[in-house]
């Protein structure tokens, strides 16, 4: 049993922690008030390689691994964790997608540059009526000669408003015609003639972060931007996904720390009844447990990232880190709230973004209730 | 051109420092380190010239195993090599200054590079005593720095002005905050840095004894600071009053 990182994973997360107090700390209020995409921050991320972390320098990655990956995840998300869900999305979704199951040519075309994190990539899965059921896909892809054609609408689809966003992998329905349901993923690049964005959704946090609908209007793509097998479309991106189970940790962890943080920092400081409110169990009470779920929270996301370096199952961890380190978040904001009184609903106060902003973390990549459904059914 | 930047381990500027019971020194447990910020502005400066003008930068450092890090940082930002002198705890500047000289007259360089001090001790002798036993002339405390044709010149600011100091080449100089904004180390480096050779010495391997001039005797916390005073009272005038006359009679200082 051995509990140290490597040397390399540590120097990752120390550069990562250090990028985020230097560059994205200063920066994490304005970017949620305006709502303006922070593609300086972003350039910088993908010169450090960030974006590829965990693939070979010759598919255009770093060269490391998961639990790198992941430790950078937590260490960006602590500033700001729609940062992080641009990593969980862009490098362990759609890039993982299409270094597992993309052919040479496809990852010589998209891969190399989403790993060194140029090009941003996006994943469509959801639909108006298929969310946590994601088998209930209605977009349509029908073979015409060499080409497919895509019809349909995908929602909530993050990354794919920022100008150097490249593709969206899709699920559709094949096999049309033979009544014999199928789904199969395809590559659709931006661009693509009948594929336009609707309009930039109005969300309650993460406004920076660039969420769009995706419509589908006999969208043709060449038969060459089919993605790996016949008829195994759902199952390799819900593969993929298990891996943003583990980022969603990781982006959980880090938000957590920053509500820990902040709480920490005010309680010490706050003077109530004659003394720091630190002082009163009902406060220090609550930063305890803060601190012993991240901990407890981050011991797991790393277990399954090392299981995934390993080669190992864990689909199971997976789920755990996920659906506890969202739920623990959720409380950690939530409480770091409670501690700050009337000052953590101002604005000013980064608890607030932290407490809008740690909901989604217990929807994305499978709600709390999809987690549970895979972790009961794996018993 | 060969570039040569010194790197020193130091304790994180966010770490809370303890100091031991026995006042040998300060409590390690717990202590994140880093690269001196003073040191990565040398690192950096030395990368710079390198990508302009080709040639290879070296890394060296006195300290103890866990320096290694700090060497392998600065091979991820881009030096070439390391050179790491292990055996010398606690050493005063002049043994680190005789240790660093000795491995650097094995290597051809045209420059040197230190932080102007090192943010733990805050000796801030280490470069010049360097400059000295290598026989090469010194610019300390450098804000700017221009090199061309076998020449420097550097910026110095001191107290009203700035001075523009010219020398030649090989030389020392000791880099101030301002000369330039590090580089983070890029993940393909962190990743490539563990395979770029790092040659591990003895101080005996360069004939350096650990009999040292200047030793620390004993290492105290700052005393604590007594607690503040509040002037109660409603009236600010009658506070300003007992204000005025608490800073004159008690506390000296008008």
């Amino acid at each position: 049993m051995n509990f140290h990182l490597t040397e390399e994973q540590r120097m990752i997360r120390d550069t990562a922690a250090k990028f985020t107090e230097d560059v994205i700390v200063p920066r994490a209020e304005e970017m949620e008030r305006t709502g303006e995409y922070p593609y300086d921050i972003m350039e910088r991320m993908a010169g450090l390689g960030m974006m590829g972390i965990p693939f070979s320098p010759e598919d255009g990655g770093s060269g490391g691994d998961w639990v790198g990956m992941h430790l950078c995840i937590e260490e960006i998300s602590r500033g700001d964790a729609s940062l992080g869900g641009l990593l969980d999305v862009t490098t362990c979704v759609v890039a993982q997608e299409l270094q597992v199951f993309g052919t040479e040519a496809q990852k010589r075309k998209w891969l190399v540059p989403m790993a060194g994190g140029t090009e941003i990539g996006a994943f469509g899965l959801t639909e108006p009526g298929a969310g946590s059921d994601a088998g209930a896909t209605r977009t349509t892809a029908v073979p015409d000669g060499d080409s497919w054609v895509i019809n349909g609408t995908k929602q909530f689809i993050t990354n794919i408003g920022f100008r150097n966003a490249s593709l969206v992998i899709v699920t559709a329905v094949t096999g049309g015609g033979t009544g014999e349901k199928a789904i199969d993923t395809f590559i659709v690049p931006k661009g693509t003639p009948g594929f336009r964005l609707g309009k930039k959704y109005d969300k309650m946090a993460w406004q920076h972060s660039a969420t769009h609908e995706c419509i589908f209007e006999d969208c043709r793509i060449p038969g060459d931007h089919f993605l790996g097998k016949e008829r195994k479309g759902l199952s390799q991106h819900l593969a993929v996904l298990q891996t943003g189970r583990i980022s969603v940790a990781a982006m959980s962890v880090g938000l957590a720390r920053a509500c820990f943080e902040a709480s920490l920092r005010y309680a010490r400081e706050r003077v109530q009844f004659g003394r720091p409110i630190y002082q009163f169990q009902a406060v220090s009470f609550k930063i305890a447990d803060m601190a012993m779920n991240i901990e407890l929270a981050r011991n797991m996301y790393l277990k399954a990232a090392w299981l995934k370096d390993n080669g190992l199952p864990h689909v199971l961890e997976a789920a755990y880190a996920k659906l506890f380190a969202s739920e623990m978040c959720e409380r950690a904001a939530s409480d770091a709230f409670q501690i700050h009184g009337g000052y953590g609903f101002m604005n000013e106060y980064p608890v607030s973004r932290y407490f809008k902003g740690c909901k989604i973390l217990q929807i994305v990549e499978g709600t709390s209730e999809v987690q549970r459904i895979v972790i009961s059914r794996n018993l | 051109m060969n570039l040569i930047a010194c790197v020193k381990q130091v304790p994180d500027t966010e770490a809370q420092i303890k100091v031991k019971a026995d006042g040998s020194g300060i409590e390690e447990a717990g202590i994140k380190w880093v690269m001196n910020p003073y040191d990565e502005f040398g690192v950096e400066e030395a990368l710079r010239l390198k990508e302009k003008a080709g040639g290879t930068v070296t890394v060296v450092s006195v300290g103890p195993a866990r320096a290694m890090e700090t060497i392998r940082t600065a091979l991820a930002m881009g030096a070439e090599k390391g050179v790491h002198i292990t055996d010398l705890d606690n050493a005063d500047a002049f043994a680190t200054a005789s240790a660093l000289a000795a491995a650097i007259k094995e290597i051809p360089f045209d420059l040197v590079f230190c932080g102007q001090r090192a943010i733990d001790d805050d000796s801030a002798q280490v470069g010049s005593i360097l400059a000295e036993l290598l026989g090469v002339p010194q610019v300390t405390i450098v804000t700017k720095l221009e090199v061309a044709d076998n020449k420097i010149k550097a910026v110095k600011p001191i107290e009203g002005a700035q001075l523009l100091i010219e020398a030649s080449m090989p030389c020392v100089v000791t880099a101030q905050k301002g000369l330039n904004e590090p580089r983070y180390a890029s993940l393909p480096g962190i990743m490539k840095a563990k395979k770029k050779p790092v040659d591990v010495k003895k101080a005996a391997d360069y004939g350096i004894s650990a009999d040292f001039k200047a030793n620390v005797a004993k290492m105290m916390p700052p005393p604590s600071r007594p607690p503040g005073k509040i002037i109660q009272g409603d009236d600010p005038a009658v506070k300003a009053a007992e204000l005025v006359k608490l800073l004159r009679e008690e506390a000296k200082v008008i």
